[in-house]
């Protein structure tokens, strides 16, 4: 064998020494893959948004500037090498695409998914691959009631979409009984989300009014159809005039814009449960209407935690429009994370927390989020609660930008079932154990 | 049911089936000359929405006279069907004609898969929304309920599309030759017809009229990632029902799928998603070439 001379012995082992260097330096950092739609329907409304919010808190995170409590640098100390990366093409690409940034590109945390044929798809394989996943944004409750009953790693940081139409259900109880009064309707896609949505809503009404009576046939035209003229019709003609929907995305400005043609929305009083995201993004077109959602978008404006404030003033310096829903879903996933690194390193005497530790410091939380405060108290301290907010949306000439008014703030324990009730088994049984005073 | 009913019931099957035919006429065009299913057409109407949306916001910030807008989208309509019927036939149908359809076919979704990104290099993800043209007519009272003007202008342009292709087809020279080409390629070759020219002509048009229906449902849409394959698999299923490069078969089978689902969405919400495939599976079944098919020669 050829010695190896003692120069080229040097120069090799400076190459492993920095080699070694850079590979300590990597391991350094947290690596937090976030799936949203970069393109196909979902993109324009969620997917834009929920890759600036998520981009904004973590450079703010990497840098320390983050407001308190979450004012120190990266998770744990290690900071954030982040992937965002493409949750269109279904369920089963979903699946391929984690294992792969799990098992290939050695991902620590994933913080995302919009739908919830993702989270459905994705959710027993989190536990397989064991792999801190934290979902931002799809709807369905069967999440932690059906599919994955005793969760480790996956949990759910925002409310699952029977609050949101259980909250519907007060609000026009509470706010539109007298339009409500000839009866109510529905116009939703037709596929889980939209059939849940108004199987929640119905309910809902049924059992905080039982005067009040829907319409004999629902629309649930095909998602993303684009067409409505004929379901406008059918609106049109009913003698019911408050109308419920869980339209999103290029549906619900289809929708509309066929709508506003007809004079649909000086007829009817509609409920828009996702409306929130649309409105803020086409602004003066958007009729005026109900609209919903949590402490997210434009219900999170006037709430002055110096978190929200700065989110909402630094997502404007950065992207030239208030931030909507979808951003602070994003974005409060990465807060999730931050609170649950930070409190388990410190549970861990200041050394950086194994996945375990995260996990256990996470489960059961109270913490802040952006603009409001997350309660882990459903699917065994896996599902977070908070209020739900709705309010009357229109067009204001002097800010030249929408607002909602009238604001109603339903109590996370007044639109969400107890722990260990089922929500549609909770909606169905009359909403026992609401606490909604 | 009442008389009122089933009025509103006809005029909205009729809308939703003109709909139907501006998506599926481009298509049955090209398959009846060039005997391919052509993919791309989607992408197409994409374009079509997408060029005409931009151009109607710009129009829109300037003081130009409103009805301007029709212009525009017959001008996006026309620049897209010369520019990509020249690309595509030229670029890449004419290497593959001597190719098994199969081939063809899988040729054009690759077009239409490079195309989609295409789309998303030049307008992202953002979605286009340009309404104004849909207040630009008023609207209609029918049987008590407001139609706007703008979608019953589109049962309008489908049937002056349907009379200038039969009128041109029938009544013209270069029909005379087009009706040649389809009822045998290699014939009409052999009798000095420039079947080169007429495919070129025939895929420009085919690529007009799938840019004219994104052009025209751009203002009543929200034009977005994904449009274009939503139409296809309608427009597709309206070829099949209609027969594929039937003129007359798209249009009555637009008509038909238009109304049987309007009447659905009115009296049975749950069948709207079946309907149009129910009925393309009973033309399958009973009709397999389609409804109005056209006349094929025996070969022997």
């Amino acid at each position: 064998m050829k010695a190896i001379s003692r120069k080229r012995f040097m120069a090799l082992a400076a190459a492993l020494a920095v080699l070694l260097a850079a590979g300590a330096a990597s391991a350094q950092t947290v690596k937090v893959a976030v799936p949203t739609f970069l393109t196909g329907g979902g993109a324009p409304t969620y997917g834009t948004a929920s890759k600036n919010g998520v981009e904004l808190v973590v450079r703010a995170i990497n840098e320390g500037t983050l407001p308190a409590p979450y004012n120190s640098v990266g998770l744990a100390g290690r900071k954030i090498d982040l992937v965002v990366y493409d949750e269109s093409g279904g369920g089963t690409k979903q699946v391929t695409e984690l294992r792969n940034k799990v098992q290939k590109e050695g991902v620590d945390v994933v913080v995302g998914y919009v739908s919830s044929g993702s989270c459905a798809a994705i959710a027993r394989v989190v536990e397989e691959l064991r792999v801190l996943t934290l979902l931002t944004v799809c709807g369905t409750p069967r999440i932690f009631e059906e599919l994955v009953k005793e969760p480790k790693y996956l949990f759910r940081i925002i409310n699952h979409s029977t609050a949101g139409n259980v909250g519907a259900a007060h609000y026009v109880v509470k706010k539109l009984r007298n339009e409500a009064k000839n009866g109510y309707m529905g116009i939703n896609q037709n596929y889980a989300w939209g059939q849940d949505a108004w199987r929640d809503f119905n309910l809902g009404v049924q059992t905080l009014a039982p005067e009040l009576k829907p319409a004999k046939k629902q629309q649930f035209p095909k998602l993303f159809s684009g067409q409505y003229g004929t379901e406008i019709s059918v609106l049109l003609r009913a003698k019911q005039k408050v109308v419920h929907s869980s339209f999103w995305g290029g549906d619900i400005e289809a929708l509309i814009a066929q709508g506003k043609a007809r004079g649909l929305f000086k007829r009817k009083t509609f409920v828009f449960t996702v409306g929130e995201i649309t409105a803020h993004r086409i602004g003066k077109k958007f009729p005026p209407g109900q609209l919903a959602r949590g402490p997210y978008g434009l219900y999170a404006e006037g709430i002055d935690t110096p978190l929200n404030k700065w989110f909402r003033s630094e997502y404007r310096k950065a992207y030239k429009q208030p931030p909507s829903s979808p951003a602070y879903h994003y974005a409060d996933g990465i807060v999730a994370a931050k609170y649950a690194y930070d409190t388990a390193m410190k549970a861990n005497g200041g050394k950086f927390p194994s996945t375990d530790q995260v996990i256990k410091a996470l489960e059961h939380a109270t913490y802040d989020i952006l603009a409001a405060k997350v309660k882990m108290s459903l699917g065994k301290g896996h599902q977070a609660v908070t209020s739900d907010r709705w309010g009357y949306a229109e067009w204001d000439d002097a800010k030249g930008e929408i607002v909602v008014k009238d604001v109603v703030e339903f109590k996370a324990e007044c639109v969400n079932p107890p722990e260990g009730v089922n929500a549609a088994d909770w909606v169905k049984g009359g909403m026992k154990g609401a606490k909604c005073d | 049911m009442d008389f009122e009913l089933l009025l509103i019931i006809l005029v909205d099957g009729l809308v939703y089936g003109s709909y139907l035919f501006m998506v599926a006429v481009g298509l049955t065009v090209i398959c009846g000359v060039q005997k391919l299913l052509n993919v791309t057409h989607g992408a197409l109407y994409a374009f079509g929405a997408y060029l005409t949306a931009t151009l109607l916001i710009l129009y829109f910030q300037v003081d130009w006279p409103q009805f301007g807008a029709f212009a525009v989208m017959l001008f996006a309509a026309l620049f897209l069907g010369v520019f990509f019927g020249v690309i595509i036939e030229r670029g890449l149908l004419r290497h593959l004609y001597h190719e098994d359809e199969h081939i063809i076919v899988l040729a054009t979704f690759a077009a239409f898969l490079v195309l989609e990104d295409v789309l998303l290099l030049i307008w992202g993800t953002d979605p286009y929304l340009a309404p104004e043209p849909l207040g630009l007519l008023g609207s209609t009272e029918i049987a008590g309920l407001p139609f706007d003007n703008y979608s019953l202008s589109m049962v309008l342009l489908s049937a002056v599309v349907a009379a200038v292709l039969w009128y041109g087809l029938n009544r013209t020279q270069f029909g005379k030759l087009l009706l040649a080409v389809i009822y045998d390629r290699e014939l009409a070759q052999a009798m000095g017809i420039n079947v080169n020219r007429v495919f070129l002509l025939t895929f420009m048009l085919g690529s007009f009229l799938g840019a004219l229906g994104g052009a025209y449902q751009a203002p009543a849409i929200s034009v977005q990632p994904g449009i274009g394959v939503e139409v296809i698999v309608l427009a597709f299923a309206v070829v099949v029902i209609g027969g594929m490069g039937s003129i007359p078969g798209a249009l009555i089978g637009s008509v038909i799928v238009g109304v049987a689902r309007a009447f659905a969405v009115h009296q049975e919400p749950a069948l709207e998603l079946f309907v149009i495939y129910m009925i393309m599976a009973a033309v399958l079944i009973v009709r397999p070439q389609g409804l109005f098919a056209p006349a094929k020669p025996r070969t022997i």
